[in-house]
């Protein structure tokens, strides 16, 4: 694969809960237009670790961070950056799909817009239209752009949520265990959008399931008890890891 | 095989003990209720004797004449409710936002929690002296304004304690949904977790408004009463609960039929707002998780 250029860079990130040290002087890289997976057991500290690239862990009461996140070279975490500019830049996709209750389906994937200013119904009705259909959600829904977001199934909610997170064209999207509440059939779907979507935004997944993390990223960090192990071309983390416990892992002797 | 048999053996004193228990609970949710059913029954039956068209349309009668009504009283209470929701809605909701959204563990937040609750519990008519203090007095006369103020006082708690409760029953999830789009955290209160929750608020304010209509001792330290239209907000100003009481202790037979009649459309007032609303809000607009 032709090597294009780093668009996220952490150095050396360090998050806390409290007293708790939860990541240990992770420094990763993520190249533009490609997919990296975040696996390792449940509790290694991979969705604390993404939370830190859109300053969402310091939402948590008593977390903090200290290192580098530098997005397009400038560091995220410089006093006097507004989280809310870097958050419109790193979009979100959460383990569980949480469409806004009380907005239409039309209102979920416009509320980013629209609460940052923008007005004009034309406007939001071609990012409306172009982000479902991105989402591959258009055709499932586009009768029914009024009904609640929360009227749709799960596997729907979920890509609702990511026609809702591309709709402010973010260059970087995180997902957090986005299929782990789903069906096998709504997980595949999701999966093939990732693929797409990669074409177009910078893909930072966690999750659980190796199988997930083989088939759609090209590269692959593994994470244990708050480390980052090793990250590598997703084919060589699954054939020839260099560290024995990603062997280990992946090879289902523990986790 | 023992333990078996003795627990056999204690099947049918379990049982007994279920049904009485059973039935001592029914009778207490009764003896609860019944004081409910016979007020409304009673207010209904007297108060719809008295009740005619004049009742809604005539100031009320000098002593002695026959007839009259208390549209007056009809009125001012909607005035005084208006006054006391323009002041204690605002108040109670923003309250209930800080408390929930800015404040949330903080000490100042749990001090004021508790102080909201201490004035969701002082007596009325404690309110109403209050009021008499710092309206009353400086202006020099009983009015509107005093009474509205006095009513808002006693709604801001109720108002305030279940916006809290509501805004807390919205997932965090929903919140982190709103955040991670790149949205300010005022924006996401106000435009996602207010609006969610808005229809279940306005429930609160509905009972904050019953309980603030029905309301006597704060008004007539505030609003006094009145035998005539209203003069305007700086002036004295008849409600319902007043006259209903100035009514009942008058020694005359007219006045007192009139009173049952204002009982019952106060009750009826009541009940409609809080069956109205409920129907309103017939749709959980909460997120379920």
């Amino acid at each position: 694969m032709a090597q294009t250029s780093i668009i996220l860079q952490t150095k050396r990130v360090n998050a806390y809960f409290g007293k708790v040290h939860a990541i240990q002087d992770v420094s990763l890289e993520f190249r533009s237009n490609t997919v990296t997976a975040m696996i390792g057991p449940s509790g290694c500290g991979k969705s604390t670790f993404i939370r830190t690239l859109n300053r969402m862990h310091e939402e948590v009461p008593g977390a903090r961070v200290e290192g580098e996140v530098l997005l397009d070279g400038s560091n995220i975490y410089q006093p006097g950056v507004d989280p809310v500019s870097i958050r419109r830049r790193i979009g979100m996709v959460f383990q569980k799909a949480n469409p806004f209750p009380s907005l239409s389906i039309f209102d979920n994937v416009a509320a980013g817009l629209k609460l940052a200013g923008f007005q004009r119904r034309t406007v939001l009705q071609e990012v409306v239209e172009r982000s479902l259909r991105q989402a591959a959600l258009w055709d499932e829904v586009k009768d029914k752009l009024k009904a609640p977001g929360t009227s749709l199934s799960g596997g729907q909610q979920q890509r609702l949520c990511i026609a809702r997170a591309l709709a402010v064209s973010p260059p970087v999207l995180l997902m957090d265990e986005p299929t782990s509440a789903l069906d096998p059939i709504s997980t595949a779907k999701i999966e093939e959008l990732v693929m797409e979507l990669k074409n177009e935004v910078t893909i930072v997944i966690v999750t659980h399931n190796m199988q997930q993390a083989a088939r759609i990223s090209d590269h692959t960090a593994f994470f244990l008890m708050g480390e980052m192990v090793e990250c590598d071309l997703t084919s060589r983390i699954f054939t020839k890891p260099r560290d024995s416990r990603t062997e280990n892992y992946i090879t289902g002797r523990f986790g | 095989m023992n333990i078996r048999n003795q627990l056999a053996a204690n099947d049918g004193r379990r049982r007994l003990k279920n049904q009485i228990m059973c039935a001592f609970l029914f009778l207490a949710a009764i003896v609860a209720i019944a004081p409910l059913v016979s007020v409304f029954v009673y207010v209904v039956q007297r108060g719809y004797q008295a009740m005619s068209w004049d009742f809604f349309t005539q100031l009320p009668a000098a002593v002695g004449s026959s007839g009259g009504g208390m549209a007056n009283a009809i009125t001012g209470t909607m005035v005084l409710v208006a006054l006391a929701s323009l002041i204690g809605v605002p108040v109670g909701i923003c309250g209930g936002l800080y408390l929930s959204e800015f404040g949330a563990n903080s000490k100042i937040a749990s001090t004021l929690r508790f102080g909201v609750d201490i004035l969701a519990s002082v007596p009325s008519i404690i309110v109403g002296l209050f009021a008499y203090a710092v309206v009353v007095m400086p202006m020099k006369r009983p009015s509107a304004l005093a009474g509205g103020f006095a009513l808002a006082i006693l709604m801001i708690p109720t108002v305030a304690r279940t916006s809290e409760a509501l805004l807390k029953l919205v997932p965090v999830h929903i919140r982190e949904a709103g955040l991670a789009l790149g949205i300010p955290r005022w924006k996401v209160i106000i435009f996602i977790v207010l609006r969610g929750s808005m229809g279940a608020i306005i429930t609160g304010i509905m009972l904050g408004i019953a309980r603030a209509a029905g309301e006597t001792a704060p008004l007539l330290l505030t609003a006094a009463g009145s035998q005539h239209w209203s003069h305007g907000l700086d002036q004295p100003i008849a409600s319902l609960p007043v006259q209903i009481y100035t009514f009942a202790i008058s020694p005359y037979d007219e006045w007192q039929k009139q009173a049952w009649a204002g009982a019952f459309v106060l009750v009826l007032f009541v009940f409609v707002l809080n069956i109205g609303t409920r129907l309103i809000i017939k749709r959980p607009t909460i997120a379920k998780d």
